[in-house]
């Protein structure tokens, strides 16, 4: 856990528009993407953001279409912190934490239409594919929302189809086309702090800072995920301020990452 | 298919002072005039190192520094604190490590009346500098702030090393110490825990020189090394 | 021109390519992340640290909790995530293959703390995840009479084999023998077996695993020594 000092003294630099390892306020560590990190999974990615370590893995299996969407596949997200992350993450069933993570992680990715369900349709009322992601937290330095969007749709855009057998059995060892996916939507978490805006926070920083909001938004500027944590208010022109903060954020690592 | 003969290599020994980077298990020495000192200990006719550090030989003592290990408390020991909770007679203080210290009411410099608001005096999330004065068999560590050099800590701001480096950081006769604080006009106060206090001018650049000893503890020529980056490092400045 | 009697190309008592790598995880307090052919493993632990829940505690040692999970796309069909009984046993069997190998008692009343997640299965997680662990706690500094290694040998299509892809565990007369040991005493720490055999090739296999141990152990030493050559 972080000292209380050390809390105090991220928080006194902030204000200053200053940080502890030199970075600006909307400076970004390094991010790295790596896709096909595991071979079993119909497609897979690990990102790290400076030490933040997180992997995802995309599974895919056939199943019966939700009665009100007959004819559209199904996709489900989980995240997870594992025990080795942090020394706080223990071994046991998920918390809120891990559930909030992979549920805003699955909202910005169903809510931007990327996934075209439609496609993925095998036979209509019967059975479509159903797109597994996983998400596991490696290494915990902070700004764990946006690695695992980043790690998500990483391996959404790995991810090959697996073939469907003559008598109906999938067969993951021979895989052919990707996923029908247009476009690429980015998770970014903004926090606010004193009314500065701060990026990428790391382990300390996110102990010293929770309030944020995190922003799914897409290739053309438009935003399809919201949300608001933490434990302190903010001002409507705060949040104006983050969201184009964030919209902007996430065209330059799209640029970056996935042209 | 043949049986091969199973053997384990010995580490090989240079000369009597020889240090050497050594693995769990690895036998450093084969005596039975040689006393094994810490992370090091007696199999039959052999030393063997327990941890991965680097052995030394001094007179007929072997030991093995880690190069890596929670801290293991010593009776005198000056260690960097965290008060955790205010019980009904002393305070918790985490101290790094497995294991949490005491810092009872007799331990306090001044006089505390008996229903003194505790807090008062030291309040949870307070860092102290602190010397352990016992650590008992079932590691119950008791401090105290009476001691001269012990003192709050309330600015500035702590950096981390591997306990078994903070030798390193000191240097021989506190050569690589006084070296840091001179060039950076930064005061350092180290905790026998790992835990480095700093306040001053360079405090970044002091920061690099403890994350290159943490990094490179085990390099010869680290002095030297150290020395040039803080060259480096404040002519940028300038 | 002999031809080689498994599907990759390898010799009866040949292991599959290794991989060894210390210091993945950094907020651990060692970690090790090592790879045999196409079985991944990263192992991290924390400890010696203080014991949650208290009642685990133990006043005259550290308790040793092992977890080995398998994520949920390391395998060909998704493995749900959360409790396993396959994984709860495997937790316990590395937790004692692993404890004769350390010195617990120099902390009493803690628990040291070894994660293991399989990241990709190809035959071998267990023992594939003894080394990754004995690797990460040698990093950690916890002190160990010496690193435990581990392999598995058996029978597959006639021959006695070391180190077993998938396809030979799934051989008709498959046997499976994971072992480990500490190298310089010969120690045998974990020994388990799946198949029917005679007693005399159990020994026979338990020697080409002993051999195959002796080989990973140079291995895991040099990952460890080359984290600190200059």
């Amino acid at each position: 856990m972080t000292l209380k000092l050390t809390k105090e003294r991220i928080l006194e630099n902030i204000v200053k528009g200053k940080r502890l390892d030199s970075r600006k306020l909307d400076e970004y560590r390094e991010i790295r993407i790596e896709t096909g990190i595991s071979k079993k999974a119909e497609g897979s990615a690990k990102v790290t953001i400076g030490e933040t370590a997180v992997i995802a893995g995309v599974k895919m299996a056939t199943a019966t279409p939700y009665p009100d969407t007959p004819e559209e596949g199904v996709m489900t997200t989980s995240a997870e912190y594992l025990p080795m992350g942090a020394p706080e993450f223990e071994s046991g069933p998920p918390r809120e934490d891990e559930i909030i993570l992979g549920r805003i992680v699955d909202r910005a990715i169903r809510e931007s239409k990327c996934i075209d369900f439609e496609k993925l349709c095998i036979e209509p009322k019967e059975k479509v594919w159903m797109v597994f992601i996983d998400i596991l937290v490696m290494n915990h330095d902070g700004n764990l929302f946006d690695a695992c969007g980043l790690a998500a749709i990483a391996a959404l855009k790995d991810a090959k189809m697996p073939v469907l057998t003559d008598d109906g059995t999938v067969d993951h060892e021979h895989l052919k086309g990707s996923l029908p996916i247009k476009g690429t939507p980015i998770t970014i978490a903004v926090k606010c702090y004193k009314g500065k805006y701060i990026l990428d926070t790391n382990a300390d920083e996110g102990e010293a800072m929770t309030t944020q909001i995190v922003v799914g938004s897409n290739d053309d500027g438009t935003v399809s995920s919201l949300q608001k944590c933490g434990t302190e208010g903010l001002t409507k022109k705060e949040i104006a301020d983050m969201l184009k903060l964030a919209v902007d954020t996430s065209k330059k690592v799209r640029t970056k990452h996935f042209k | 298919m043949d049986k091969e003969e199973i053997k384990v290599e010995k580490v090989k020994e240079t000369s009597p002072a020889a240090t050497k980077v050594v693995v769990p298990g690895d036998i450093i020495k084969e005596s039975m005039d040689i006393l094994p000192g810490t992370g090091a200990f007696r199999e039959g006719k052999n030393i063997i190192s327990k941890v991965l550090g680097i052995a030394k030989t001094d007179g007929r003592v072997i030991s093995v520094t880690p190069l890596s290990g929670v801290y293991s408390p010593q009776k005198w020991d000056y260690v960097i604190g965290e008060i955790t909770s205010i019980n009904f007679s002393n305070w918790s203080v985490d101290i790094s490590g497995p294991y949490e210290a005491t810092l009872p009411i007799a331990e306090v410099k001044g006089y505390i009346e008996r229903d003194a608001d505790l807090s008062k005096h030291y309040a949870i999330g307070e860092l102290i500098f602190a010397k352990i004065v016992d650590v008992s068999k079932t590691k119950y560590i008791t401090l105290t702030m009476k001691d001269m050099k012990s003192r709050k800590i309330s600015d500035g701001f702590v950096v981390d090393l591997t306990p078994s480096k903070v030798p390193r950081l000191i240097g021989k006769a506190g050569s690589m110490i006084t070296m840091i604080k001179q060039r950076t006009n930064c005061f350092l106060s180290v905790g026998q825990n790992g835990r480095v206090w700093l306040k001053g001018d360079h405090e970044d650049i002091a920061c690099k020189a403890i994350k290159m000893i943490e990094e490179h503890s085990h390099t010869p020529g680290l002095t030297d090394k150290i020395s040039e980056m803080l060259d480096k490092e404040l002519r940028k400045g300038k | 021109m002999t031809k080689s009697e498994r599907t990759d190309n390898r010799k009866l008592d040949e292991i599959r390519p290794m991989k060894m790598k210390i210091g993945v995880i950094k907020r651990a307090d060692g970690s090790a992340e090592v790879e045999f052919g196409d079985t991944k493993v990263v192992a991290a632990v924390y400890g010696p640290r203080q014991i949650h829940p208290r009642h685990q505690e133990r006043p005259d040692r550290s308790v040793l909790r092992c977890r080995y999970n398998m994520l949920p796309f390391s395998v060909s069909d998704r493995k749900r995530p959360g409790y396993d009984r396959r994984s709860t046993e495997l937790g316990k069997v590395i937790t004692e293959s692993l404890q004769p190998a350390l010195f617990l008692e120099e902390f009493p009343k803690t628990a040291i703390d070894i994660d293991m997640e399989i990241t990709q299965a190809d035959a071998g997680t267990r023992t594939t995840a003894i080394n990754a662990a004995s690797l990460a706690l040698a990093h950690a500094g916890i002190p160990m009479r010496d690193l435990v290694t581990s392999v598995a040998a058996g029978r597959a299509n006639k021959k006695l084999l070391l180190d077993m892809t998938k396809e030979e565990e799934d051989a008709p007369d498959a046997v499976d023998l994971p072992v480990a040991m500490m190298p310089r005493t010969g120690k045998i720490t974990l020994l388990q077996m799946d198949g029917i055999v005679s007693p005399e090739d159990i020994e026979k296999i338990v020697d080409i695993a002993e051999i195959g141990c002796m080989k990973i152990y140079e291995m895991q030493k040099k990952a460890l020594l080359e984290k600190y050559s200059s």
